[in-house]
């Protein structure tokens, strides 16, 4: 999957062969009155073009903040720093003009609740539209054909009529196309998509993520895809990266992790999804509860939920490290006895 | 066009509201103390003449009678001659009723002038220098009465800097403006300051909705940003806002008129008033009644513009 073409003018992106997006000690920390809170800390990740990586933790682990980082959408009293790398160009450190032009247009967006994200007071089609006129010299008449066009991508039936309705007269399942349809407009290379299908019900999710797929095999795009779902990541991901408090704690291929993770607190996730043809047992779930933002264990900060813990995970963070392959990387000093416990279920 | 049959709805519905007025104006009218009859003839009027003017007025007739006499004159534009004036009342509000709506609309002018940017100025530096600076002045402009402010800028920009007239209403339609500049100022900036802080306060709350955050994501220029996803939905609120608040104005311009010495229908009101020139007090009560109604359509038909989701 992952092509080492197009590499940009600036080839010393750590040394790293794909010219896709590469994260590099992604921090954003939050000045609240309890203190600091550091809602992402040194995320490391790559998207190869044409991937899909899903980000997966529970809620308050980190992921959506990471995504809204690499959009550089944090508002003060949000700070970020570290790097994101994009065909050779860091994110993070940009001026504002050069990131906006990369915003919908190279690397596009979709947000978790599309009534919240659309605009309610203007019709669809100009949301669309907007989107070409910042980032194309299309005329008027080629904008909206554009839009039609992308409806019709989406699935949107009836578009022409559609286009000057507002967001209110369309369906949950349907608002979520429209918001795919903008962020498609300008076919961007790397989709950002803050857990699209929550809001929506079974079968719409369904839908929606068969057609992310169907997007990224024709329109040779990358997408990262924040859910807290595994079933929504073994569905649709290639690789997969697991944060806790801020922190990435394992990647690797879908399958691998799935089949042996390493890290007590993936093992404790995919331990809590139901499986349909085992006996019927108690779902099990992971004991204790996430830690505060702003206090967070010392060492290893999934210790006092963790039964591998040993004295070594309270007094120091283990650093996330590459163990069978380079992509294969866990985030624990037992990771070995991790992998070597019995298979859940 | 949900926009189209909107507005009929809404015009539809002024109807009893209209109704309405008319009953409560013809109550109110008659419950005042004082008669008419003796406003006119003095103290030392002679029974006889009170029971002519009477008659000459319909008020011998029983009070449903008079109120259905009432609302067909009102319907063909009579409203009756002036007790004081000796003038038709219609032609006295024609005369008088543009120089109010100058003076609130001037007023209304300014103070969307200071408020707009002063607001977004004050929203995007929240709780910082600039935003405690406008919000302490437009405090002090809220916490003084208006025939006070109205005193201290004539004090000021007419007696003592020679800026502006003292007072009056001029001819030609600068002058008339210019005339009319500190009267306006003086309403607006009450208005200004009721309007600033509700526009920063919905500003502050649309600056955090999920989709300034989407159309950032899309890349959108920030002048775009700022006026087509944060302004038109902040406004929403504000324009409900500023549709009350003409009716308040109106009420302000009595005031102002007085300290001014603008010859408008504000002054024409409390000189009727004083006067017991009912037609004339009626006619005006009418009319303003119906001008701030008018307003509230406006007002609606704006918003429903504004937000299509109101448009149903």
């Amino acid at each position: 999957m992952a092509m080492s073409a197009n590499m940009g003018p600036n080839g010393n992106t750590d040394g790293n062969e794909n010219a896709g997006l590469v994260v590099r000690g992604l921090t954003t920390t939050f000045d609240t009155p309890r203190g600091q809170a550091i809602a992402a800390a040194d995320v490391d990740f790559d998207v190869a073009p044409g991937e899909i990586v899903g980000l997966v933790g529970e809620s308050g682990s980190g992921k959506s903040v990471t995504l809204r980082s690499i959009m550089g959408l944090i508002r003060k009293p949000g700070r970020t720093t570290g790097h994101v790398d994009w065909r050779g160009r860091d994110l993070v450190a940009m001026s504002s003009e050069e990131l906006r032009r990369i915003r919908g247009s190279e690397i596009a967006m979709i947000f978790q609740e599309p009534m919240t994200a659309l605009n309610p007071v203007l019709p669809v089609g100009l949301q669309i539209e907007e989107n070409l006129i910042a980032h194309t010299t299309l005329t008027t008449r080629q904008r909206r054909s554009r839009a039609l066009e992308l409806m019709n991508i989406v699935g949107i039936p009836a578009a022409d009529r559609r286009l000057d309705e507002y967001p209110h007269q369309f369906s949950g399942g349907m608002r979520q196309r429209v918001m795919i349809a903008i962020a498609l407009a300008c076919s961007p290379k790397l989709l950002l998509a803050d857990e699209p299908t929550t809001a929506l019900d079974v079968t719409i999710q369904d839908q929606i993520l068969k057609l992310l797929l169907d997007l990224r095999d024709r329109m040779a795009m990358s997408v990262v895809l924040v859910t807290h779902d595994l079933g929504v990541v073994a569905a649709t991901c290639d690789r997969m990266a697991v944060m806790y408090a801020g922190r990435i704690v394992e990647t690797g291929a879908v399958a691998e992790v799935f089949a042996r993770p390493r890290h007590s607190y993936t093992r404790g996730l995919l331990g809590s999804v139901p499986r349909s043809g085992t006996s019927r047992t108690m779902l099990q779930s992971i004991e204790g509860t996430p830690p505060s933002l702003t206090n967070l264990p010392t060492g290893c900060a999934f210790h006092p939920r963790c039964s591998f813990a040993t004295d070594i995970c309270l007094k120091e963070r283990p650093v996330l490290e590459a163990v069978t392959s380079p992509t294969r990387t866990v985030a624990c000093f037992h990771h070995e006895r991790v992998a070597e416990a019995e298979a859940i279920l | 066009m949900p926009l189209f049959s909107f507005v009929i709805r809404r015009l539809l519905q002024m109807i009893p509201t209209v109704i309405f007025i008319l009953i409560v104006t013809f109550i109110l009218v008659r419950l005042l103390p004082g008669d008419p009859a003796s406003a006119m003839l003095g103290d030392r009027a002679r029974d006889a003449d009170v029971e002519r003017i009477n008659r000459q007025l319909g008020l011998d007739q029983p009070v449903v009678v008079q109120f259905f006499y009432f609302v067909r004159r009102v319907v063909t534009g009579d409203l009756g001659n002036s007790i004081g004036l000796k003038v038709s009342v219609s032609s006295l509000i024609l005369q008088r009723l543009p120089v109010t709506l100058m003076l609130t609309g001037m007023s209304a002018l300014i103070a969307l002038v200071l408020a707009v940017p002063l607001a977004f100025i004050a929203a995007s530096k929240r709780e910082r220098l600039p935003d405690s600076i406008i919000r302490g002045a437009f405090q002090m402009g809220l916490s003084m009465p208006v025939f006070y402010v109205g005193i201290v800028l004539l004090t000021v920009f007419a007696a003592q800097l020679k800026l502006f007239p003292v007072g009056g209403y001029g001819d030609t339609l600068g002058d008339r403006l210019y005339h009319l500049f500190l009267p306006a100022l003086t309403l607006a900036l009450s208005f200004a300051a009721v309007l600033m802080r509700n526009l920063r306060a919905s500003i502050i709350e649309v600056m955090n909705a999920e989709y300034v955050d989407f159309a950032t994501a899309k890349g959108l220029r920030s002048r775009v940003i700022l006026f087509r996803h944060i302004l038109r939905n902040a406004l929403i609120s504000t324009v409900t806002l500023f549709g009350l608040q003409i009716g308040t104005l109106l009420g302000g311009a009595v005031i102002t008129e007085t300290v001014f010495a603008v010859p408008g229908a504000g002054r024409l009101l409390i000189d009727s008033i004083y006067g017991r020139d009912y037609p004339v007090l009626q006619g005006l009560t009418i009319a303003l009644a119906v001008l701030v109604s008018l307003t509230f359509l406006i007002t609606d038909i704006v918003q429903a513009w504004l937000d299509p989701r109101i448009a149903r």
